[in-house]
């Protein structure tokens, strides 16, 4: 499989890369980690004439612990997030999720930004902002823009990104002190996209009682969602081996999942509702709840 | 034999990287892959293409001693990067001591897919000199045989590891 035509740009700084997506518009693409757009070209599914490549764009590298918020720039590769010592203690779910995301050798060149804006249905990272309440930034010639990822993520390869933007950065709140989480997938072979995936949080308030649980669910719609219903009815619940199961069959319950090759909707609903209960466990274990 | 090179249009831009410490430059396209242009441009032929999309792992080469697909790179982009493939570890006829491993324990049969199991095997034990059976098989989750069954690579690895061990380095 040979690639389509194009034209390889390399701009040097931001601003060059904007100028390039504003003058042409969807006949380009940017390029980060090319971990699923050369694929995408291989088999014909893009063929972008222009290829706006940000690599080299140093502005763009860094990774970054604000204090609320860990700042990744679009160029911050997978692994490279994946050994951080900082991302494994202040933003533990993210470092959880990133092993699950294809090989070593892919992540060793695909980015975090590259996997927000390509929002994949079954991808790790997108669930992983959307549990966290991330934010990424946009640039464009007309002007920057901070998406909640709620907002950001439209379907399944869909966002909100407009062909002239260029998202700049993800921002992931740090977590709280004695907040716990948790990730967990099933897939059929490491690496492999999930079948279903669960990112969870649990916080506890005074008595014991849970203050805050945040759910996420990917794989079983057009883009990752958050549970809330089932979080709030979980706000000030015990955090029993009860409740959990009980809010498990409720997340799954109203869930619509694809049936395919990989397993019908009603085996992913199952899933859901097993990884849930797993996943607010897990979460609410590490947070202090004793086992 | 056809040349298969003779019905392409003209190469577009001169690119100069390191293969294996050697300063290499030819003409390439913008879309022709890392893969290709190793392959066709610089004659090495160690490097498989398999499934030309990023799953197999037949191609994958060290950039800058990291292991990638070169498939999924563009040739342009390793401009003035480091790149080894498999022609690049033995020492003249001397083998590596991951090949010389994957030889004695059998760790291939028809042999396709093995400088992207070596490759990505040298990767992860410049990382990593002793890694458990564990992390070599979630490493080489990426790397697909269809002769072996894999135990077989996964011995060699293991081998290569303990080898390492014996050379006193750390893990
Ligand atoms: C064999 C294999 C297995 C994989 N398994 C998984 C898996 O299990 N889970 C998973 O989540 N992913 C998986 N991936 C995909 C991988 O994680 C990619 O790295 C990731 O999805 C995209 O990141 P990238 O930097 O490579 O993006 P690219 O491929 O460079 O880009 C992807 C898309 O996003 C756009 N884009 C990228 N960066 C920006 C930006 N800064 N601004 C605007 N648009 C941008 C591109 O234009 C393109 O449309 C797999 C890939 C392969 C080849
Ligand atoms: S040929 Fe590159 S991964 Fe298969
Ligand atoms: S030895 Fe034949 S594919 Fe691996």
């Amino acid at each position: 499989m040979k690639l389509p035509p194009l034209h390889h740009n390399t701009p040097a700084t931001l601003e060059e890369a904007l100028d390039l997506l504003g003058e042409h518009g969807d006949e380009a693409k940017v390029i980060a980690g090319g971990q699923s757009l050369v694929p995408m070209m291989a088999m014909r599914l893009a063929r972008p004439a222009q290829l706006v490549d940000i690599n080299g764009i140093a502005s763009l590298a860094a990774m970054e612990d604000r204090g609320d918020v860990l700042a990744f720039g679009a160029i911050v590769r997978e692994r490279a997030a994946e050994k951080s010592s900082v991302v494994a203690e202040r933003a533990p779910v993210l470092a959880e999720a990133l092993p699950h995301i294809g090989h070593v050798s892919i992540r060793n060149r695909g980015t975090i930004g590259g996997s927000l804006a390509h929002a994949d249905a079954s991808a790790e990272l997108p669930a992983v902002a959307m549990v966290t309440d991330a934010h990424v930034v946009v640039r464009s010639r007309r002007g920057e823009r901070i998406v909640a990822a709620e907002d950001f993520f439209v379907g399944h390869f869909t966002t909100s990104l407009a062909d002239d933007e260029c998202l700049v950065e993800v921002r992931v709140p740090a977590t709280l002190p004695g907040a716990g989480w948790s990730f967990q997938e099933v897939a059929r072979r490491q690496g492999d996209f999930a079948l279903i995936g669960v990112a969870a949080m649990v916080a506890l308030g005074g008595g014991g009682s849970i203050d805050t649980a945040r759910i996420c669910v990917f794989g079983v719609a057009e883009r990752p969602l958050r549970i809330r219903t089932v979080e709030d009815a979980l706000a000030g619940a015990a955090p029993s081996p009860e409740a959990f199961e009980a809010a498990a069959a409720d997340a799954a319950r109203d869930l619509e999942p694809p049936s395919d090759v990989h397993g019908s909707a009603a085996y992913r609903r199952h899933l859901a509702a097993v990884t849930v209960r797993r996943a607010l466990t897990a979460a609410a274990a590490r947070a202090g709840v004793p086992g | 034999m056809t040349d298969h090179r003779a019905n392409r249009p003209a190469p577009g831009v001169e690119i100069e990287l390191v293969v294996n410490g050697a300063t290499r430059s030819a003409a390439t396209e913008d879309r022709v892959t890392l893969a290709d242009f190793l392959r066709e441009g610089l004659g090495l032929t160690g490097t498989h293409l398999g499934c030309e999309h990023g799953v197999c792992g037949a191609c994958t080469v060290l950039l800058d001693g990291e292991a990638v697909r070169s498939c999924l790179m563009l040739a342009v982009q390793a401009r003035g990067r480091q790149v080894t493939t498999v022609e690049g570890i033995a020492d003249g006829d001397d083998l590596s001591p991951v090949q010389l491993a994957f030889r004695e324990s059998h760790s291939f049969q028809c042999g396709f897919c093995t400088p992207g199991f070596v490759m990505s095997t040298v990767a992860l034990l410049a990382g990593n000199p002793n890694p458990d059976e564990r992390e070599i098989r979630e490493t080489l989750s990426g790397n697909i045989c269809r002769c072996t069954g894999y135990e077989s690579i996964i011995e060699g690895v293991l081998l290569a590891a303990r080898r390492n061990v014996e050379a006193g380095l750390p893990g």
